[in-house]
């Protein structure tokens, strides 16, 4: 009897134990998640070595950091041969804008013309990444709280 | 253009992207040209640089600080931005190195090797701010292309080397000179080996500054490589750009140079102020020369919890391209009111000058803390954009932290 009771005394014990480490794993999991995902809220997404240069997470082609899309291939075959697509992501334009951004390369800096892309890609463009409006001075945005004491004398 | 050429340009630009480095030239790879795709470069360990600083661009390499990697009196390399337009050039050599200089108005065009310079002309040290003239670009309304710097394309090392006027006044200029241009080593990233990237320059008034040097060392070393290894002509106070890295020559012009990034809207600001989103005709654009004044508080680092009842010591450093900043202030209540911070004078012309101020809050709660700078004509810095101009230039607008008090 006596050693039954000690038998299931240690299964919960036992089970407690898995418990409270699921409970540990998954906070961190959580907290990681959240840390990664505000870091990937704040930072440039930049082009990366990835094992499948197709894969899309999240409406993001991974390899290059781009908004899938309609046109997106397009972009890819013409805008990233000679930089970056991080000069694509970091810019907002009006189709104007992309026009003569696009005009300017060409005549400037041996950017080719795009053909029968050349209407798709402007319109991804101006789809993906559109003029969005910032005023004169916006709030100060992703903070990063830490505590000073002990380090400020 | 036709399926075959299509497919080849579509992989090309899959593997050149995937790769992160410079395989491409044009559409004219031949067929089954094999490529060997490498590992993704770190950037930082390649490069020595803080794994804090931001990348806003692999290729090509743009990279800024972030305010509180700014705390030094001297930017180390580790700290320093990189703002790249071009490849970085392959087997840099300081051996073989050669300085040609030459155009209209030299009397006689010459080469110096770097051994050369070194050994004919003395040597001399200044800390020299150089800041992008695209630092703050990201916030302009309505937005401005071009890499999205926010506040750390500015630094302040030591530069070695000789003065410019010394070696100009060596190879004898004509009266008519009106503009130093340089020319550099980097690539074009369409990979056009005939393609200059970048070649900008400075009037002769700037050119013939003591200040003004051809730097061979960056903090007592030779320059790292991608700051400018061997050889980089070093203008503080003006747009970074002015300063040429790696430099293989030297024109002296009898009118203002015309080398690419000369041109508008390049580094030039409408010559009066325009409404934002205003399209402006190049002849309306004008040339950025001095730098704005600007500070930047480095620490502590935005997003400091104190407790209550202690004062916080604030740092940082203020600048005011070719003039000196006479007054730093720092407010905790959006400019409401402004206390005065103690500034040091700059080790020497040019080079930035340090502030610092012990800050105490009232009460609990959220703060911003403001650094505004006065330069010695009387001009501050503005609390708001300053004018909005098409490639976003010249954002010295304050710059401010966020502390809680609890
Ligand atoms: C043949 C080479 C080449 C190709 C292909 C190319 N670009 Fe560029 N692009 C450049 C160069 C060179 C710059 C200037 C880079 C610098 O100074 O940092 C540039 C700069 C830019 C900029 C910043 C412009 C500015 O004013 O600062 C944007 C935006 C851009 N490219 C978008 C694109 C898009 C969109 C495409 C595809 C339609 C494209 N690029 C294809 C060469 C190219």
């Amino acid at each position: 009897m006596k050693k039954r009771s000690s038998k299931k005394e240690g299964n919960s014990q036992y089970r407690m134990m898995i418990l409270a480490g699921f409970i540990v794993i998954f906070t961190f999991l959580s907290i990681l998640v959240i840390l990664t995902m505000d870091a990937l809220e704040e930072s440039q997404p930049q082009e990366v070595l990835v094992r499948d240069p197709e894969r899309i997470e999240n409406g993001i082609h991974l390899r290059t950091g781009l908004k899938a899309g309609e046109g997106m291939e397009a972009v890819i075959r013409h805008c990233t041969p000679c930089h970056s697509a991080s000069l694509v992501t970091q810019n907002r334009m009006d189709a104007a804008g992309w026009e003569s951004t696009i005009r300017w390369m060409q005549e400037t800096q041996n950017l080719w013309d795009l053909g029968e892309d050349h209407e798709l890609v402007v319109r991804y463009l101006t789809r993906e990444y559109p003029v969005e409006s910032k005023g004169r001075r916006q709030a100060l945005k992703n903070i990063e709280w830490y505590s000073l004491d002990g380090q400020n004398p | 253009m036709n399926r075959r050429g299509f497919l080849s340009k579509t992989s090309l630009a899959a593997l050149s992207a995937a790769i992160g480095t410079e395989i491409f030239y044009g559409a004219q790879i031949p067929a089954g040209y094999r490529l060997i795709a490498e590992q993704d470069p770190d950037l930082f360990a390649r490069y020595h640089k803080d794994r804090d600083m931001v990348i806003l661009n692999k290729r090509p390499i743009n990279i800024e600080a972030r305010a509180h990697l700014l705390n030094d009196d001297v930017t180390p390399e580790r700290c320093m931005f990189v703002r790249n337009n071009g490849k970085v050039p392959v087997e840099l050599q300081a051996e073989n190195w050669e300085l040609l200089i030459d155009g209209e108005s030299v009397r006689q065009g010459r080469s110096f090797s770097l051994e050369e310079l070194k050994t004919t002309f003395p040597h001399y040290s200044y800390n020299l701010t150089l800041e992008c003239g695209g630092n703050g670009r990201s916030e302009f309304d309505p937005p401005a292309k071009g890499n999205q710097w926010t506040v750390g394309a500015v630094s302040c090392a030591t530069w070695t080397g000789v003065r410019l006027r010394d070696v100009l006044r060596e190879v004898g200029i004509k009266q008519d000179a009106v503009y130093v241009g340089y020319h550099a080593a980097d690539l074009h990233l369409s990979g056009d080996p005939r393609k200059e990237v970048i070649s900008r320059g400075i009037p002769m008034a700037k050119a013939m500054q003591e200040e003004t040097l051809l730097a061979f060392e960056m903090n007592g070393k030779p320059i790292p490589e991608i700051h400018g290894f061997p050889l980089r002509l070093v203008a503080g106070g003006w747009p970074a750009s002015v300063s040429g890295k790696w430099l293989k020559g030297l024109s002296v012009r009898n009118q203002v140079h015309d080398g690419p990034k000369m041109e508008s809207p390049s580094y030039r600001v409408p010559c009066d102020p325009v409404a934002p989103g205003t399209e402006v005709a190049d002849e309306n654009m004008c040339i950025i020369e001095s730098m704005p004044v600007k500070s930047l508080i480095t620490y502590p680092r935005t997003g400091a919890v104190l407790e209550t009842g202690r004062s916080l010591r604030i740092n940082g450093h203020a600048w005011a391209g070719e003039l000196q900043v006479k007054e730093v202030s720092y407010s905790i209540d959006f400019g409401a009111t402004w206390q005065e911070c103690t500034l040091d004078k700059p080790v020497n012309r040019l080079a930035w000058q340090n502030f610092r101020a012990a800050v105490t809050f009232p009460s609990e709660g959220y703060y911003e803390i403001w650094a505004r700078a006065t330069d010695s004509r009387g001009v501050s810095q503005p609390m708001v954009l300053p004018g909005w101009n098409p490639k976003g230039y010249l954002n010295n607008a304050c710059h401010r932290i966020a502390v809680k008090v609890v």
